[in-house]
């Protein structure tokens, strides 16, 4: 019987948002099994949701990805069908705790005792508030590995400043890297892709912790500075800074090695931008030989032969002009139309997909990307799938995006071996619950 | 000593995903053969270059991707080429790929023929999207993987074209993820007894999770939403971006919290009207639009690090738009010894990030900087032992030693 490659890992999930959530994900895809304590009175913003109850108006004014319930409607139990928080909270266990009593305490350290990671990004000091340093979880476990993710690392002046992934990649720098060429930073969207990317190094840490574990026996804490982290994205323009001393600013959507034309052009569009069916096709051309294959792929217009683009540099000193018959081109075209075309002569091509687009892409189809989840309370839905294949110990969505306490029973009759009588007390006291108590909005 | 100093691995990967995964396995202890072809990796010749000038030992992105590694240059097309990379694949835990799919089966040297000379190995492939579908020989670039698969139709201004990350910020975050599956093949293998062949598409990378796309295609499954290109310009009280006295500083969804947002401004009587602390009226756009009026009078009396000092001190979000200056010259990423240094042979002394993160036990080293072209050819060869004719034929070959 093949093993899953963290088969009988146990990993404790405190994690808010994204940057945590992505890292234990990935290793609940990998086999691990991957354990929430939720707590019925203190509901963690941005994790399961803005807020426990959102009227719906609220939904309606929220961000797709953070207010699309399902049909659009709270119901009774809003924060188990969260869009973020159902993309993250696959193959992962939830049960009921309240952390912040003695009792609540004290199962956590049972759980500890018996499990291989402790995972928490949480705003600085959160987690010693509630008691739980290295040290009361080395207490524990000696062997426990510990992975905590501060913004801006546990030392130095910046240490308690609180950040979302977008604050920490302007103090990095992405946020005057990127955005439009002609416009004001203020115009700039937020984004978060440092979360991703912390999550990923977060689950690559754990399981070089764990390597080094199976051979020393020696469990150990593990800082992920997110803001540190971050900078590898950026590196053509940090290593431009120490080598030469510049300071890059952004070039929109040009490529950072001056290879052109680089863009995003508009492509026949079935609507506009306010119902968000414009369509877009993003075309890069790397070498002049692809510029060639893609005049002739568009029809050899007289534009694409003009002398003066033939060559990189060419093309470099006049790109706006190029962008200009590029875009009075495509604007014309189907985006999948134009992508294959151009493909099929060697040039890289494809449509900026809006998200729902994916659905219907025949690569992803082909793959079998999308899986099939079902949900108590959300019901059934195509998701995104795993984000690699490994042909010989396959990821599998064996466990749905949990809902609140799905495994209480599991974690403290079968992980913890509590008597009836324990557990009953626990439920009496509160910490055994499957929604958020009422006094939570 | 270092967590993964016992793991070897066989890297035939170029450009930037595959190598930043192989050199996270390289930073952590892993000895990683790099396999160059005759001419080397495409990333030799990206900038930025020291001095501006282009030359293969001088590009910033080769030598942060490429810490810690050994390079080999290798011709797989030659017989003794494909001996030698028999005998590194024999010693091998990982082999790491990421030539166009199929082309490892052209040279005789792909999965099948891998484990049968070395069954406990195991094979990552990483290509733009994937071994199959009718898009296997597609091109992808960063823009274009990012735009197809990533999150970038929501990000931008709504009349206008969507943008993209910073530099390759898409390719450096699917290598990250790339790294987490050679680590599961690595403990599936140990797991096992036996490798696997693993299949990473870029584009599955972004699209399996990368900055919201998975939570913005299951909304869209959910509710019939779409998410929409938005500008994150004062869209709260306060909200998005803002100019100060010397650039700019970020408030995205400071104001979840009115209360701090009120400490970190001082209280002045224009933020106390009961306008903004009411329920219903502190929605309405025309509220929000005054009250950012206001509050962009005190951004501007003040430079981003003096707006971040009240923030800090308030607990309010914020981060000021810093420029590599402002972050090379910064106190707290120097004093928490976050620049690494390095000597290497031709570009002399160079200033680098550090450790991606802190381990307490074994953990991230800069043991060798990037290595020059076919640097380690021999060395590398001698170790497997190879015959002396042969690694003198695959030197040859490869154009120099």
């Amino acid at each position: 019987m093949t093993k899953k490659p963290l088969e009988g890992v146990r990993v404790i999930d405190l994690c808010v948002v994204w940057a945590g959530p992505f890292a234990t994900m990935l290793m609940g895809d990998l086999g691990a099994e991957v354990i929430k304590p939720e707590n019925p009175f203190v509901f963690q913003p941005m994790t399961r949701g803005a807020i426990a109850r959102p009227p719906k108006p609220m939904l309606a004014l929220a961000a797709a990805w953070a207010g699309g319930l399902p049909g659009n409607e709270p119901g009774a139990r809003p924060w188990n069908y969260n869009p973020t928080f159902v993309s993250l909270y696959r193959n992962k266990k939830s049960f009921t705790v309240d952390l912040r009593r003695p009792e609540g305490l004290e199962v956590f350290r049972k759980l500890v005792a018996v499990s291989d990671v402790v995972y928490e990004n949480n705003a600085t000091g959160t987690m010693e508030k509630l008691g739980i340093t290295y040290d009361f979880l080395k207490a524990a476990n000696p062997k426990i590995i510990f992975v905590r993710v501060p913004a801006y690392g546990s030392t130095g002046p910046y240490q308690d400043a609180r950040a979302l992934g977008v604050h920490l990649e302007a103090v990095m720098g992405h946020t005057l890297l990127r955005g439009y060429d002609d416009s004001d930073p203020s115009t700039t969207t937020a984004i978060y892709s440092g979360d991703y990317l912390a999550g990923a190094q977060g689950a690559f840490a754990v399981m070089t912790a764990l390597w080094h574990r199976e051979r020393t026996g020696e469990g150990q804490l593990i800082e992920i500075g997110q803001a540190e982290n971050a900078s590898a994205m950026f590196t053509q323009a940090i290593m431009d800074y120490s080598l030469n001393g510049h300071i890059q600013e952004t070039i929109g959507n040009r490529d950072v090695n001056g290879r052109f034309p680089c863009g995003v052009y508009p492509a026949k569009s079935p609507g506009t931008a306010a119902t968000q069916d414009d369509r877009w096709i993003s075309i890069h051309v790397e070498t002049d030989e692809q510029w060639a294959a893609f005049g002739r792929a568009i029809g050899g217009p007289a534009w694409a032969s003009d002398p003066r683009f033939a060559t990189n540099d060419g093309r470099a000193a006049h790109f706006r002009e190029i962008d200009a018959n590029i875009a009075a081109y495509t604007a014309g075209q189907e985006d999948y139309d134009l992508m294959h075309r151009l493909q099929a002569a060697g040039v890289a091509a494809a449509p900026v997909l809006e998200s729902s687009r994916m659905f219907d892409d025949p690569q992803f189809r082909s793959r079998g990307f999308f899986r099939k989840q079902t949900q108590s309370d959300a019901g059934t839905h195509e998701y995104v799938g795993p984000l690699w294949k490994m042909e010989g110990t396959p990821v599998e969505f064996a466990q749905p995006p949990v809902t609140f306490g799905e495994h209480n029973d599991y974690v403290y009759r079968d992980v913890l071996k509590m008597s009836p009588e324990e557990i009953d007390a626990l439920r009496a006291g509160g910490h055994i619950a499957t929604e958020y108590d009422p006094s939570v909005p | 000593m270092q967590a993964l100093d016992n793991v070897v691995v066989l890297d035939l990967t170029h450009h930037i995903a595959g190598p930043y995964a192989t050199k996270l396995l390289a930073d952590f202890g892993a000895d990683v053969v790099k396999v160059e072809r005759p001419g080397g990796d495409v990333a030799r010749r990206l900038g930025p270059f020291q001095g501006d000038e282009p030359h293969i030992e001088k590009s910033g992105l080769f030598f942060f991707l490429n810490t810690n590694k050994r390079s080999a240059v290798i011709d797989l097309k030659t017989p003794a080429g494909k001996e030698a990379f028999t005998a590194l694949a024999r010693r091998a835990d990982l082999i790491v790929e990421s030539f166009r799919p199929g082309t490892m089966d052209r040279l005789g040297i792909g999965w099948e023929y891998i484990r049968s000379v070395n069954p406990k190995a195991s094979l990552i492939s990483i290509s733009n999207f994937g071994k199959d579908g009718p898009y296997r020989d597609y091109n992808l670039t960063e823009l274009v993987l990012y735009g197809f698969a990533g999150e970038m139709y929501s990000m931008g201004m709504t009349d206008r074209e969507p943008v993209k990350m910073a530099g390759t910020a898409a390719l450096f975050e699917s290598g990250a993820a790339s790294s987490v599956a050679i680590m599961g093949a690595l403990w599936g293998a140990k797991r096992n007894g036996s490798g696997q062949h693993v299949d990473i598409a870029l584009a599955e990378t972004q699209a399996g999770g990368v900055d919201r796309r998975h939570a913005t295609a299951i909304a869209s499954q959910f509710s019939g939403r779409k998410t929409l290109r938005a500008a994150g310009a004062a869209s709260g009280m306060p909200g998005g971006i803002y100019p100060c006295a010397d650039g700019y500083v970020d408030f995205t969804n400071a104001g979840l919290r009115p209360d701090r947002v009120l400490d970190m401004i001082g209280a002045p009587e224009w933020a106390l009207d009961p306008m903004y602390s009411d329920p219903i009226q502190r929605l309405q756009p025309a509220t929000i639009e005054e009250w950012n009026a206001n509050f962009l009078g005190w951004c501007v009396e003040r430079t981003k690090r003096e707006i971040w000092t009240e923030a800090r001190r308030a607990r309010v979000m914020c981060g000021p738009l810093f420029t590599m200056q402002d972050l090379f010259e910064d106190d707290h990423f120097r004093g928490r010894g976050f620049w690494a240094k390095a000597e290497h042979p031709v570009m002399g002394e160079v200033e680098f990030p550090g450790r991606p993160l802190i381990m307490a036990q074994a953990g991230w080293a800069v043991r060798r900087t990037a290595p020059l072209l076919g640097q380690h050819t021999r060395e590398v060869l001698e170790e497997t032992g190879l015959s002396a004719a042969t690694i003198a034929t695959v030197i040859a070959e490869g154009g120099r030693s």
